[in-house]
């Protein structure tokens, strides 16, 4: 299974990451180095294997339905790059 | 819905229920509707780094009841995934939604349109968090040179509901939104506030030549939130599509957003943004297992269901109508109910809470949650109405009293001395007085002219201030003249 | 012996008896931060200020008569993917290089609670991701027993910092041997817990079903000491266990008799250097000669665990880090739209090794090759943890090599990652099967400490620490300090 440098580009777009020519280079050819690698996991028959989410299996982990405390305005907008009003501000959002 | 002669529209329904928790579904926040913005918030569902999710157990409970109230199969093993996209009012840039294994399966509701009844399937109902809301500098998203974020919402709990692609016609939409809003509101897991927004609905279309099997390609226009709007995009959408393939073209699969001021659908998303929500189970919180007894003792909670209780107030004698009339909202077929158990007469009943007690609801603004008279006050001054004690006509004044007081009628009623008066004695000596007052009625009436009664009741019930019992009246004066 | 040098044990003592102040002690270990790490770097934010407050309220408490926890009193430091409110956490990246949080990790909040010092916040690979701290976006901490050479990563500064004496313990996380493979390089003890016994309510994120914090320590008692404030359920986290917490300082039992220890044949393998080959078996032979009882054993599908744990932990980082979108807090890009804040925030913000990984999760979970590729590896998941229970039901714990070679020296490994990811080996399967280990200090290759690892059954750190405590106690490793000049000191001969 070869990645191509199309492969490279859609990934980044999904993962929105904006690459430089030379990071596209780069990443195709270490992402092939290294998936190749891991296609090493073929050799194993695991169609009757149940695959591990959890490595501790815990089941119905649940909290009851109780109101606690909300950090205040300051404390959630400290941290915000461009907060106004209490809001979190972003640029424009184009559709297409 | 045959259109433009040759092509049948399939929909498919998405309906996105907010629940109404205390809390939001992974944290400790208030679901609160309104509230300044950002003050609902913490860590966890800001998406802060290092924060985690821990699963509010009512809206698991929440869930299974609606599940149980659409028929839906409740699963035995469920969990969640991420759903993962990048947006601003996602706070993780991921959803904790649920893929492949739902919470609830295979369901339904029926629905009636013109006197044809059709069971709709509901494919699944699955939980997740809602995202925050964006406020736009300009007009539209579009207009906007930038945009504010509110989280306020991001985390309230909502559950999907999937249903089959199985509706045929806008009616049969409407009917089926209806229908499912309704039920979800008689299990109170959404106080189903269209205008908050507690229900939105994504709508699913396609067309394809009548007698094809085959689905068309369909568009998805989400996020709509009100019933006519939903009738108004479809029509758009209908229409839309018909011409487009009435050209010769093909029906583009995207997902639109409707434009409500210009009236019509627009493309959301272009084709970059291919739907790769690279779903994997959600790593920080344990799966569920379900089992019957929990699914049992919640099913024990379920109300009697809006078409259930239809069917009984019919067999009660009310019509189809009004049956649906009355549990068109729960809180008002609650009080009908409450009302019945302590008064028998069902269609009495029925009229009076259909007319009078509706009009000053109405009238004063006012929920039947909130109503000043009680079902089981109700149900007294009907029964006063039977008994004699009071006159249909002074019934409806008690109301109008027992409105504004609270109190209760036979209070009321004796407080001023409205009661019907019905003693024989008593009345015959007004009789006998108003006989002899108008001496050309008591002749016109013997002559034949038989409304000549009618001013003697009259002037009967004016003497006695309308308390005479009017039957009676009639009875005794005719007796006397005769 | 200066007090910077004491383990935190002797502290403790020292304290109780009022024979040192924790102001002094506070002021002890500022003053070593300000001597030598300059040259180690091992620090992003040291807290003078904050600490001194804090000792003074200690000192508070001993004068007044009042009764000391165990580790009241102690200075200490926190790996900086920890989040401490109101003091910067960075995650050695330039996305979070002015991150304040506006809360406590619960492990913040426990030492807190059982009174120790908060120095200040250690170095790291970015994001956690990295085998030798090179990845940080700040500075390259250095090894203080061969200043050339790398500490390990990705808890790197935490290692060093104990190694150094910068502070009398520290915490770091782990998920494919970031607390293991730097206490191994730096010569200190490293536990990782079981998955689930330590909350993660404030470690920000790198590959959730993997990361565990633990404590580094000079001695293996210290170690028991800080499990015993850490760890215990939190209902802040799901995937915290609610198990029967012992008190762990009651493993520290100086007899392995009879224990059961498997060497699994696969951890001894082609990448192996072959003195630190030699130095583990050495070790062996002491523990045989302890009366332990050693044999061979297998784990088979070991080799699979290195792209297993890279298709998992590079799926779930994507995923995790994808909230790093300018938005809410960290460094924004400026940008005409919000995709070209997002695209460009996220170039700019993280660094290469970083990007690498999103880049490969991102793929592994992508349409088409979730199958065979995050679902396989979940799938392969299962058959390692298998081979481990196998195991456990023969052994008592499991031995083998901390890592495959003594710390490298600096730009060795990272011109190619997948080389990097292949040091790995004898970590990674551990945390895909959720079960403790502890490094401990094994002796020395060309003057490098190298450690050894006992692996242990879930929840099991007790026997984990019995083994430990004993091959300490029976040899003089940990007595042995880096005078940062590449000569290996005995204690006090500084």
């Amino acid at each position: 299974m070869t990645i191509s440098r199309e492969d490279v580009e859609y990934v980044a777009a999904l993962a929105r990451l904006e690459l430089t020519e030379e990071e596209t280079l780069e990443y195709t050819e270490q992402l092939n180095s290294i998936l190749g690698y891991a296609a090493m996991l073929e050799r194993l028959d695991t169609d009757d294997v149940v695959p591990t989410a959890h490595a501790v299996p815990l089941h119905n982990v649940m909290r009851e339905d109780q109101v606690s405390p909300s950090i205040n305005h300051e404390k959630a907008l400290r941290n915000a790059p461009d907060g106004e009003d209490g809001f979190f501000r972003v640029p424009r959002i184009s559709l297409t | 819905m045959v259109v433009a002669d040759k092509y049948e529209m399939v929909c498919g329904l998405e309906v996105h229920v907010e629940l109404q928790t205390k809390t939001k579904i992974f944290c400790g926040c208030t679901t609160e509707f309104g509230g300044e913005q950002n003050t609902h918030v913490c860590p966890v569902c800001l998406g802060m780094p290092g924060a985690l999710p821990v699963l509010n157990r009512e809206v698991v409970n929440y869930a299974i009841k609606a599940g149980l109230a659409l028929d839906c199969e409740i699963a035995e093993f469920s969990k969640f995934d991420r759903k993962n996209y990048f947006y601003p009012d996602l706070s993780k840039n991921y959803q904790t939604s649920q893929f492949d294994l739902p919470i609830c399966g295979k369901g339904g509701l029926e629905i009636e349109v013109d006197g044809e009844k059709k069971w709709i399937g509901i494919t699944r109902a699955h939980m997740e968090e809602d995202a925050g809301k964006l406020v736009h500098s300009g007009e539209t998203i579009s207009t906007s040179n930038e945009s504010s974020v509110d989280y306020n919402r991001a985390g309230v709990p909502l559950l999907e509901i999937v249903s089959e692609p199985d509706l045929r016609s806008i009616p049969e939409v409407l009917a089926y939104l209806e229908q499912l809003v309704q039920i979800l509101e008689y299990t109170e897991i959404s106080d189903c506030r269209l205008e908050q927004g507690s229900v939105r609905f994504d709508v699913n279309v396609s067309l394809r030549l009548l007698g094809e099997t085959t689905l068309g390609t369909r568009t998805e226009t989400k996020n709509l939130n009100s019933f006519s709007s939903v009738r108004r995009c479809m029509e758009y959408e209908v229409a839309r599509q018909a011409r487009v393939l009435d050209a010769g073209e093909r029906v583009v699969q995207e997902t639109r957003t409707w434009d409500e001021g210009q009236g019509i659908t627009l493309t959301l998303r272009s084709k970059e943004e291919a739907h790769d929500y690279r779903y994997f189970p959600e790593p920080d919180l344990a799966p569920l297992l379900i089992d019957r007894d929990w699914v049992n003792k919640i099913r024990k909670t379920l109300p009697e269901l809006p078409a259930a209780r239809r069917v009984r107030l019919q067999s009660l004698g009310l019509s189809v109508y009004d049956a649906a009339l009355i549990t068109q909202a729960k809180a008002m077929a609650d009080f009908f109910d409450e009302a019945l158990s302590f008064y028998g007469d069902a269609k009495t009943l029925a009229n009076w809470v259909m007319g009078d007690v509706t009009r000053l609801l109405n009238t004063h603004q006012c929920s039947v949650a909130d109503s000043p008279i009680s079902a089981k006050q109700l149900a007294e001054l009907l029964a006063l109405m039977d008994k004699g004690t009071l006159s249909g006509k002074i019934a409806k004044s008690v109301l109008e009293e027992m409105y504004s007081t609270s109190k209760d009628a036979s209070v009321i009623v004796k407080e001023k001395g409205l009661a019907q008066i019905s003693d024989e004695g008593a009345l015959l000596g007004i009789i006998d007085s108003v006989i002899a007052a108008n001496p050309q009625s008591v002749e016109d009436y013997r002559a034949g002219k038989d409304k000549a009664i009618g001013f003697l009741v009259g002037q009967i019930m004016k003497a006695t201030k309308g308390q005479a019992n009017p039957g009676l009246v009639n009875q005794l004066l005719k007796e006397k003249l005769a | 012996m200066g007090v910077a040098e004491k383990s935190v044990s002797e502290l403790q003592e020292l304290l109780v008896h009022k024979d040192l102040s924790s102001t002094e002690l506070t002021k002890a270990y500022i003053e070593r931060i300000q001597t030598v790490d300059p040259e180690l770097k091992a620090y992003l934010t040291v807290l003078e200020d904050q600490a001194l407050i804090q000792a003074a309220e200690v000192d508070r408490k001993i004068a007044q008569g009042e009764e000391l926890g165990s580790l009241e009193g102690i200075p200490m430091a926190l790996k900086d993917n920890m989040c401490t409110e109101g003091v910067r956490t960075s995650c050695a990246s330039k996305m979070l290089k002015n991150f304040i949080p506006p809360y406590n990790a619960t492990v913040t909040d426990r030492l807190r609670a059982a009174g120790t010092i908060l120095l200040g916040k250690l170095n790291m690979d970015e994001f956690a991701m990295g085998s030798s701290t090179e990845n940080s976006f700040f500075a390259k901490t250095r090894n203080p027993w061969n200043l050339e050479c790398v500490p390990g990563g990705s808890s790197g500064g935490s290692a060093v910092a104990v190694a150094a004496d910068e502070t009398a313990f520290a915490l770091g996380s782990d998920t494919g041997g970031s607390i293991r493979q730097p206490a191994a390089f730096c010569g200190v003890v490293g536990m990782k817990p079981t998955y689930g016994a330590v909350s993660r309510y404030g470690l920000i994120a790198f590959a959730s079903s993997l990361d565990q914090i633990g404590p580094l320590t000079k001695t293996v008692q210290d170690n028991a000491m800080v499990m015993n404030a850490i760890a215990g359920y939190d209902a802040m986290d799901s995937t915290s266990v609610a198990y029967e917490k012992p008190d762990y300082t009651k493993f520290l039992v100086n007899n392995i008799k009879g224990m059961k220890i498997g060497i699994p044949r696969e951890y001894y393998g082609a990448g192996i250097d072959p003195e630190v080959a030699k130095g583990i078996q050495a070790g062996i032979q002491t523990l045989i000669d302890l009366g332990a009882e050693v044999a061979e054993c297998s784990l088979p599908h070991t080799e699979y665990a290195i792209p297993a744990y890279y298709l998992i932990a590079t799926a779930e980082a994507s995923s995790n880090l994808a909230r790093y979108d300018g938005v809410r807090y960290g460094y924004r890009a400026e940008a005409e739209d919000v995709l070209g804040m997002f695209k460009k925030t996220r170039a700019e913000g993280f660094g290469q090794e970083v990007k690498r990984r999103i880049m490969l999760g991102t793929y592994a979970l992508s349409s088409g090759y979730y199958d065979a590729y995050y679902l396989k590896a979940q799938k392969v998941r299962t058959l390692i943890k298998q081979d481990f229970d196998k195991a456990f039901e023969k052994f008592d714990v499991l031995l083998s090599p901390t890592a495959p070679t003594a710390a490298f020296k600096f730009g060795e490994k990272s011109a190619d990652p997948l080389a990097m990811y292949l040091s790995d080996i004898t970590t990674v399967p551990i945390n895909l099967a959720g079960i403790p280990a502890i490094s401990i200090p094994a002796g020395f290759v060309n003057g490098l400490p190298i450690g050894m690892q006992f692996m242990g059954k879930a929840f099991d750190e007790g026997t984990l620490y019995r083994a430990a405590y004993s091959f300490e106690q029976n040899t003089n490793y940990h007595t042995l300090k880096p005078n940062l000049s590449g000569e290996v000191l005995a204690c006090g001969s500084r």
